[in-house]
């Protein structure tokens, strides 16, 4: 099977609309057919990575643990733009950790997570073979 | 559809999968297997347990793939082979251990 170069851009909140879960269901479908998978968070998708997610007192499922798992699925390509954090006073640290192991490198545990400009993230976009916005 | 397992009655959906994660429990397991004419040993149940911890800390049933790599860091390199949990699980690894641990279909199978 070809691969290709696939982009998972995500913009929105993730609790307030289906987007977010759907767009990490084919995010891990894509990764369990071994394509080369990226994936990018900008404007209110930043929240989507937000430590300490509780959704107890809206009644649906939090499914924000699964982001721990990309690096098993060996997506270890996360880039967060600056400017939408900054806008929304947040940084990296507010962010879960998500790390992969990487084979070329003695399993190593390293940071999946890229903080990247809008400018660099322009050049990533640009890249891309296919491109999804959730 | 619904399967009994000691004198109770559970919902499953139309492929035998468990409706509520909640329901679950070791005589569910024993007799979704024996529907399925297989009987559960000590392997069988090690990476059934496994599929349980996995979903509890992620949430998601995990891909063959992933499975196979994160069985063989945690029981031993001998068990993450795709052969070892095919002879297990002749229905397919994920599919059907995953429906013995009570968890959804696992996401990526179609």
């Amino acid at each position: 099977m070809a691969t290709k170069k696939f982009l998972y851009v995500n913009r929105t909140a993730p609790h307030g609309s289906i987007y977010a879960q759907e767009s990490l269901e084919v995010v891990l479908i894509a990764a369990a057919f071994e394509q080369d998978v990226s994936l990018a968070f900008i404007d209110d998708g930043v929240y989507q990575l937000m430590q300490n997610q509780d959704t107890s007192g809206i009644g649906s499922k939090n499914f924000s643990p699964t982001y721990k798992a990309l690096g098993d699925y060996d997506v270890s390509k996360i880039y967060v733009e600056q400017e939408s954090l900054e806008l929304r006073g947040l940084g990296k640290d507010d962010l879960m950790p998500l790390t992969y192991e990487d084979e070329d490198d003695d399993w190593a545990e390293k940071d999946s997570i890229h903080v990247v400009s809008s400018k660099e993230l322009a050049e990533i976009i640009d890249q891309q073979d296919v491109i999804l916005n959730f | 559809m619904t399967i009994e397992a000691g004198g109770k009655t559970y919902e499953t959906d139309e492929e035998g999968y468990l409706v509520n994660l909640s329901d679950w429990n070791d005589e569910l397991a024993n007799e979704m297997a024996k529907a399925d004419g297989a009987v559960l040993d000590e392997n069988h149940w090690e990476v059934i347990n496994f599929l349980r911890e996995y979903y509890e800390e992620y949430q998601i049933a995990p891909a063959v793939r992933v499975l196979t790599k994160a069985v063989g860091k945690k029981l031993g390199k001998d068990k993450g082979t795709s052969k070892y949990l095919y002879e297990l699980f002749p229905y397919g690894p994920a599919k059907q251990a995953c429906k013995y641990a009570g968890l959804p279909k696992p996401t990526g199978c179609v």
